[in-house]
């Protein structure tokens, strides 16, 4: 050890790309969930559609749907990721100015995603809809956040690498893996392209992609989020670092497998189905063995669990990342998705998951972090914890409609009556489901109150800035390894 | 040497750590997803299948466009009430000319795999010029300006058969030759209803 030669210490973090990151992502959930109570009104009234191209709901949903996972959780992702690498490898970030690259590159990215949708260009592929420029910028952008996220934990003062930086590591790298193959296509012009895949293999292949783009981003990347704030906020090391470790590998493990239980019943193989639904069975294991280990680690965070509206919306964010976690297997198994699957079950489930885990656990953080980086205390604590109170009210009513709704569907659509003949014609079915959108406009707005009230308060709180430069402790930590599970 | 002691080495080294993640989850993909893309039951047509005329290509890039699969499945399940409901079960064999697949993941409307010949063009224009006017529950959004629009604006139909004929559909340069004639004159609503009235309709013997 004593041959080779540790970086210096850095004088200072590179923290501002981490703010820009926090307000970019702010702005985008602002405008991503805009689209989303749009849209959703748009069920209840459809003369909001106003015969306007850009607004009619196809192209207003694909919007959303890229804004808040393009522009919000990714932005989110990065930045996070960036104030948690350098902390917990001690050092500054690998090429600040590439991470300034990949700042403003990815925000171009969204922007230029969100205006050609709604044009109308479209490659057709859920949760890929981009066309093919944008798809290869995406490529070379992500390209360039590896190197940084990877570069810096390989200049690393600590020896061991922290577990937040395998998930966020497993997030860069698979997401890569699977937009590259996902993508491939035969451009025919600037705006149009063809699938390199047909049919039922272009069906297979996506969901592949479409499923582990849940898993390693919404998933897997928020997961290093939860690793790393959760301990911090609560003052507690992790748990169980064993559990940490065994959950990490088997989730990486598992996760790839599950995609194809989006197409139950479909004219895939029925093995790769059966496959599918066991693997995702599987996958309950370790999905609640993290949850388990988040919830001991605040277990005896009493004090601070009452007090502190970031922890407390994490620890809240565990509880819904549990429920989509169990959920989710139970919808893949196949006589439930039967009736769960084209239902509005889907999209509660989808959204106890996307407003109660990641947009939950991300708001959390920001309360933690934007603090921090400006040395300025949180401007109002009563505001956040209204906000916590919104949430809350928000994506219950969310979820709970969604599910009414969606076994309402998935049980008339099937039934039949004593001569064999379907029993509700699919109108009067439709008919029966307005007061669960109504419900659900409800539930979406308030969450979105207090995604405004949130942006007030942070921005408060940013616009009182004493600058700050937060400096890496000046001992090299890399041998003797710091406690196993301490960020 | 117990696992942890082993684990130890992967977490503190960098490109271990970056290649067991990669192998880990490389794993599925390459047992799962591969072998389905080389076998020929999945991409071999069902007899009588043609590839999309150019009028009812440019319809199916319409609806691509605007999204209607986020709202329409086009693939019926092998389950009794949705056979009586829709049609007969979608098989992979009628899907192989579809780049990239629409089977959806949402029924907020019906699905449309077998809507082929189940309504007179009439009936589809109305529709889609003022769903209320047909369905009055009906929460689809009009789309008026198709009619307005004429089929291929950019004037690529030609590009994209070439392209197609370049994955393998089987297109000749004759059909290509005279596509631009068939959308002279049509509007994109035309061209979306061309698609929509030859959607299931080759369906397999039996089926
Ligand atoms: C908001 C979701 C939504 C969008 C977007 C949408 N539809 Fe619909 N569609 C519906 C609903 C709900 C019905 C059932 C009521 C009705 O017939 O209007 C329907 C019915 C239909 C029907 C009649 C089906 C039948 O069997 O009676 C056709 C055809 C159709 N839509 C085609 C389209 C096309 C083509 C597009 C895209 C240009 C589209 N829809 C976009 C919701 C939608
Ligand atoms: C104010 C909050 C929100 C509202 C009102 C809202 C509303 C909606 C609506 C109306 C849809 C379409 C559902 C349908 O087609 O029936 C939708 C889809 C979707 N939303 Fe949201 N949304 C919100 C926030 C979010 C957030 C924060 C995320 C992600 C982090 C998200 C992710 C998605 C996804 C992935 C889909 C597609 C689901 C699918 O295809 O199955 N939403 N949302
Ligand atoms: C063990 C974990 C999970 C499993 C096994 C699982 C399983 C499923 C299943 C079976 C579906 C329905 C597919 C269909 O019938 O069409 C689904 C949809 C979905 N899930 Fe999960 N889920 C899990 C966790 C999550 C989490 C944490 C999120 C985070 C937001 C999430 C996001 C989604 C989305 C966005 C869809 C909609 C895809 C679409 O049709 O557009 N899932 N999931």
């Amino acid at each position: 050890m004593a041959a080779i030669k540790w970086p210096a210490a850095p004088t200072t973090y590179e923290d501002d790309v981490v703010l820009a990151f926090t307000i970019a992502a702010v702005l985008w959930s602002l405008i991503g969930m805009a689209a989303g109570v749009y849209a959703a009104a748009e069920l209840v009234w459809p003369a909001l559609n106003l015969d306007f191209a850009p607004l009619t709901f196809g192209r207003l949903r694909t919007v959303h749907t890229n804004a808040v996972l393009f522009g919000f959780a990714v932005s989110a992702l990065m930045g996070t990721s960036f104030y948690t690498v350098q902390r917990t490898c001690h050092i500054r970030i690998f090429a600040p100015n590439l991470a300034w690259t990949v700042f403003f590159a990815w925000q171009l990215i969204v922007i230029a995603g969100a205006v050609s949708l709604f044009m109308g260009a479209n490659a057709g592929k859920e949760y890929a809809e981009l066309e093919w420029p944008i798809d290869i910028a995406i490529t070379v952008v992500w390209v360039i956040y590896g190197v940084v996220f990877f570069g810096t934990i390989a200049i690393r003062r600590i020896e061991q690498i922290y577990i937040s930086n395998w998930f966020f590591g497993a997030f860069i790298l698979v997401v890569a893996m699977l937009h590259i193959v996902n993508s491939l296509a035969i451009p025919v012009s600037a705006f149009k392209s063809y699938s390199l895949y047909a049919g039922a293999q272009d069906a297979i292949v996506q969901w592949w992609y479409g499923h582990n783009a849940v898993g390693f981003l919404l998933t897997g990347g928020f997961l290093g989020m939860m690793y790393y704030f959760l301990p911090k906020q609560s003052e507690r090391p992790i748990w169980s670092y064993r559990l940490s470790v065994l959950s990490f590998w088997a989730f990486a493990y598992s996760y790839i497998w599950a995609g194809p239980h989006h197409l139950h019943f479909s004219a895939i193989p029925e093995w790769v189905q059966t496959l599918a639904m066991v693997m995702s069975l599987i996958l309950l294991a370790p999905s609640w063995a993290t949850m388990i280990n988040g919830i001991m680690t605040v277990s005896t965070a009493r004090q601070k669990l009452r007090e502190d509206p970031g922890l407390k919306l994490i620890v809240l964010s565990l509880a819904f990342y549990g429920l989509a976690m169990f959920e989710g297997p139970m919808m893949a198994i196949r006589s439930v998705n039967i009736i769960s699957h084209f239902t509005e079950w889907t999209i509660g489930h989808v959204h106890s998951g996307a407003l109660g885990w990641n947009a939950l656990i991300t708001f959390g953080c920001f309360y933690f972090m934007v603090p921090r980086l400006v040395g300025q205390p949180l401007w109002s604590v009563r505001l956040a914890n209204i906000h916590f109170w919104l949430a809350l009210a928000g994506v219950m009513l969310y979820v709970l409609s969604m599910w009414g709704a969606g076994i309402t569907q998935g049980v008339l659509w099937l039934s039949l009556d004593e001569l064999g003949q379907v029993r509700y014609g699919f109108n009067e079915i439709l008919a029966a489901l307005q007061p669960y959108y109504l419900l659900r406009l409800l539930g979406g707005s308030a969450f979105f109150v207090g995604a405004i009230l949130m942006s007030i308060n942070l921005f408060m709180t940013i616009s009182g800035q004493r600058t700050v430069t937060v400096a890496p402790p000046t001992t090299s930590m890399r041998s003797p390894a710091p406690a196993a599970g301490t960020p | 040497m117990n696992l942890m002691d082993w684990h130890r080495r992967i977490e503190r080294h960098t490109g271990l750590l970056v290649f067991g993640i990669i192998a880990v989850t490389s794993v599925g993909g390459l047992v799962q997803i591969v072998p389905s893309l080389f076998q020929t039951s999945l991409s071999t047509p069902v007899a009588g299948l043609e590839p999309y005329p150019p009028l009812a290509l440019e319809g199916r890039d319409i609806y691509i466009r605007e999204s209607c699969s986020v709202c329409h499945s086009q693939q019926v399940r092998p389950l009794l009430a949705e056979v009586m409901r829709y049609g007969a079960t979608s098989k992979a064999g009628e899907f192989v000319y579809d780049r990239p697949f629409l089977w959806g993941s949402k029924r907020t409307g019906p699905d449309l795999h077998r809507i082929g010949g189940k309504y007179s063009d009439a009936w589809h224009r109305l529709h889609f010029m003022d769903p209320r006017a047909v369905v009055p529950s009906s929460i689809m959004p009009a789309y008026r300006w198709l009619a307005e629009r004429d089929a291929d604006t950019g004037g690529s139909i030609q590009n994209r058969m070439r392209a197609l004929q370049l994955l393998g559909h089987p297109y000749t340069d004759r059909d290509i030759y005279f596509a631009p004639q068939r959308l002279a004159g049509k509007s994109e609503l035309d061209a979306l209803i061309a698609y929509l009235q030859m959607l299931g309709v080759s369906r397999p013997e039996g089926g």
